[in-house]
């Protein structure tokens, strides 16, 4: 997983896949990807949300720049987010998920069935905690099989998952929002820590967990070297097929947590949840940084790029505009945050 | 405490006979016929006088889902002409978005902001239901719209269509059509088989043909959409090959049932539609294809909100109506549109 594991990246993408990773060879240590270029990669993104800050401040005041709206875009931020650093480690171990939306409404689903539920007040409400955790991990473990020891291209496997999950969803909840009434639970998710939601302090606790794997531990440098290149990564004995597998599982389980959030929050089980989640967390994750061809991945500018998201919609709301024009508006932004980010990357490698 | 009551009901009624007295001798302010004139309301003389004028400025907070047909492009817009009508209301339109997530995040500004009143018409009204009852809890009313709460004290007003009662009209209405035919195949292409309100327009049609001896033989589920409806029709033909009749709840997803029927070249039925869209109306008044009726479900719900919404910030109440607070619940009906009595409907039926 040395050195040369660069420039064959996949032959998917050209230009950015071949022009980062010279870089990413030598800093086989995850602490120059901290140190190192990974700062100057996120000052694009922190830029660009300091201007949608500074947007917001001017446009709408003192309702934007306010404690409670903070937390408004946090508590908002915080299902796809923890979906957003379960794709990173995916699509930086080389994969894609297209069926997250679909696993956290199966998901949902599964743990707010009337079984469920009165296992839950019988029991205990981790009950529901565990259920909705290990559907995500078994829908993972489908996804994981097929890819690493099927040979079914990531993109097909995850689709056929996207249409299947959200149809034994829908089958399970007889097409009905499922309404929960388990009284530990809300108490538990409605809890607050010095004005914080739980949902919210989770989605902190996954991003740092989350790190920690991706920059400090063994797992994570296998993630890079497996993403980067499969064949070298195989030669230097890591089991990249085990490997592959264990990022879909991974992925599963935050589409579970990211379930329960949205449980929580709505109070309800729906096959409905999670609509385009595999859409926000990939654009969310490809503006942070990663590399969609694999190799690259950073989980703070993940959630930069989740929180560029979140904050843009708010600003949109605090300014009352017009649905098409969001749309447009959002867009155009994408494309400047990734503008801005490729050309600090560019100026820091050079550096 | 009775006493007080029905004294300020009676001083409220004779205030408004007065004010009504001159509101009709001098104008109001406030110019409501810009914009639609037929979203005034239902008596004008009633509606013009008292409430339509100019009080504090209300900063009413609205959402609803992604505006992905027809009707629901018309609930915002027809809102949105409300409101421009009243120069006391500020509206606050929140992007459509067909995400419960992201629809609580909206109301959660509109709590921050600390608007007057707050309209919503809910993706998935079970799912909003936490958030509005924290809305109220904050002492902002909220005006439900169309899906229900689970929660009745989520909810200040709720103003809604009759699903049920849909389905009975057109029920009822196939039932004389096919008088006498017990034999008759009744086929049904409903909306979005999810949400309550097409299991509620299902229950009523089933219902309703019950009565006179009939079944819905041929049953097929789309989702409001154009290509939806489409696709759906199609299925449909393929399976029944001769029916009757068939209801399709929605008139913007029977833009492709019509094309579907139109390309596989039947006629043998007749088609009664639903929501009440323009362009089927006018099809029905030209009565030169297979739909003959559509049942009315008004996309004019919000607009009606705003007026509620305004009237609760401002504490007023109903001018048609005796009692001094503004009513917990407002039903409207589902009439059926034919082509003898389609030009009532017209002006106030949707684009799709």
């Amino acid at each position: 997983m040395t050195e040369s594991s660069t420039g064959v990246a996949a032959p998917l993408t050209k230009a950015p896949a071949a022009d980062p990773p010279p870089s990413r060879g030598r800093s086989t240590s995850p602490l120059a990807a901290l140190t190192g270029s990974g700062v100057g990669r996120n000052l694009g993104l922190v830029v660009a949300l300091l201007i949608l800050c500074g947007v917001g401040a001017a446009t709408a005041g003192e309702r934007f720049a306010d404690l409670d709206n903070a937390l408004t875009i946090l508590r908002l931020a915080a299902a796809v987010g923890v979906v957003s650093i379960g794709m990173t480690f995916v699509i930086t171990g080389g994969g894609i998920d297209l069926s997250v939306g679909a696993i956290l409404a199966l998901s949902s689903v599964w743990c707010t069935t009337v079984a469920t539920q009165t296992m839950a007040n019988d029991v205990h409400w981790v009950t529901m905690v565990i259920a909705a955790v290990a559907v995500g991990a078994g829908c993972g473990l489908v996804n994981g099989v097929l890819i690493a020891y099927g040979g079914v291209v990531p993109f097909i496997a995850t689709l056929a998952m996207l249409a299947s999950a959200r149809g034994l969803a829908e089958i399970l909840s007889n097409r009905r929002t499922q309404i929960v009434d388990v009284p530990g639970f809300d108490a538990f998710f409605g809890a607050e820590v010095l004005g914080v939601e739980v949902p919210v302090l989770l989605f902190v606790l996954v991003a740092i967990i989350g790190w920690v794997l991706l920059n400090r531990t063994t797992f994570g440098r296998r993630t890079v070297a497996v993403g980067g290149n499969p064949e070298a990564a195989r030669l230097a004995g890591i089991n990249v097929k085990r490997h592959t597998l264990m990022l879909y599982v991974l992925l599963g389980v935050c589409c579970g947590i990211a379930a329960l959030m949205l449980i929580a929050r709505t109070s309800t089980g729906s096959s409905t949840h999670g609509m385009l989640y595999e859409l926000d967390a990939i654009a969310a994750v490809v503006i942070g940084g990663t590399l969609l061809a694999g190799g690259r991945g950073t989980i703070v500018g993940t959630v930069l790029g989740v929180l560029i998201f979140t904050t843009l919609t708010n600003v949109f709301t605090l300014n009352n505009r017009s649905i098409s024009e969001q749309a447009l508006l959002k867009g155009a932004i994408i494309v400047v945050a990734v503008l801005l980010q490729q050309r600090f990357a560019r100026r820091s490698d050079s550096s | 405490m009775r006493t007080t009551t029905a004294l300020r009901g009676r001083l409220a009624v004779a205030a408004t006979a007065g004010l009504l007295v001159v509101g009709l001798a001098a104008c109001t302010g406030n110019d409501t016929s810009s914009g639609n004139d037929n979203l005034r309301g239902g008596t004008d003389g009633a509606a013009e006088g008292s409430n339509d004028e100019e009080g504090d400025t209300v900063v009413i907070g609205f959402s609803a889902p992604a505006a992905d047909h027809g009707w629901m492009a018309s609930i915002t817009e027809s809102a949105q002409v409300v409101a421009d009508s009243y120069g006391d209301v500020e509206l606050r339109i929140a992007e459509g978005t067909n995400e419960v997530n992201l629809q609580i995040s909206q109301v959660e500004t509109f709590i921050n902001d600390g608007v007057d009143a707050i309209v919503l018409l809910p993706f998935d009204g079970a799912a909003l239901t936490p958030i509005a009852l924290e809305a109220m809890e904050a002492g902002i009313p909220v005006i439900n719209v169309d899906r229900e709460f689970n929660d009745p004290n989520a909810a200040r007003v709720t103003i809604l269509g009759d699903n049920y009662g849909m389905g009975v009209s057109a029920g009822q209405y196939i039932c004389s059509e096919l008088e006498g035919r017990a034999d008759a195949v009744v086929a049904e292409i409903a909306g979005i088989d999810s949400l309550p309100l097409t299991q509620d327009r299902s229950e009523g049609f089933a219902e309703a043909l019950a009565e006179c001896g009939l079944e819905v033989s041929n049953r097929v589920a789309a989702d409001f959409t154009v290509e939806g409806g489409e696709r759906a029709a199609s299925n449909l033909l393929q399976a029944a090959p001769e029916i009757d009749a068939i209801w399709n709840h929605d008139d913007d997803q029977g833009v492709g049932v019509l094309a579907a029927i139109e390309n596989a070249g039947r006629d043998e039925f007749f088609l009664v539609g639903g929501a009440g869209s323009a362009n089927a109306m006018r099809s029905i008044q030209a009565g030169d294809g297979v739909l003959r009726a559509t049942v009315v479900y008004p996309s004019t719900q919000a607009a009606d909100a705003i007026r509620v919404a305004r009237l609760l910030a401002q504490d007023k109440a109903m001018a048609d109506l005796v009692e001094v607070e503004v009513p917990r619940q407002i039903q409207l009906f589902a009439p059926v549109v034919t082509a003898d009595n389609v030009e009532l409907y017209l002006d106030t039926a949707f684009e799709s």
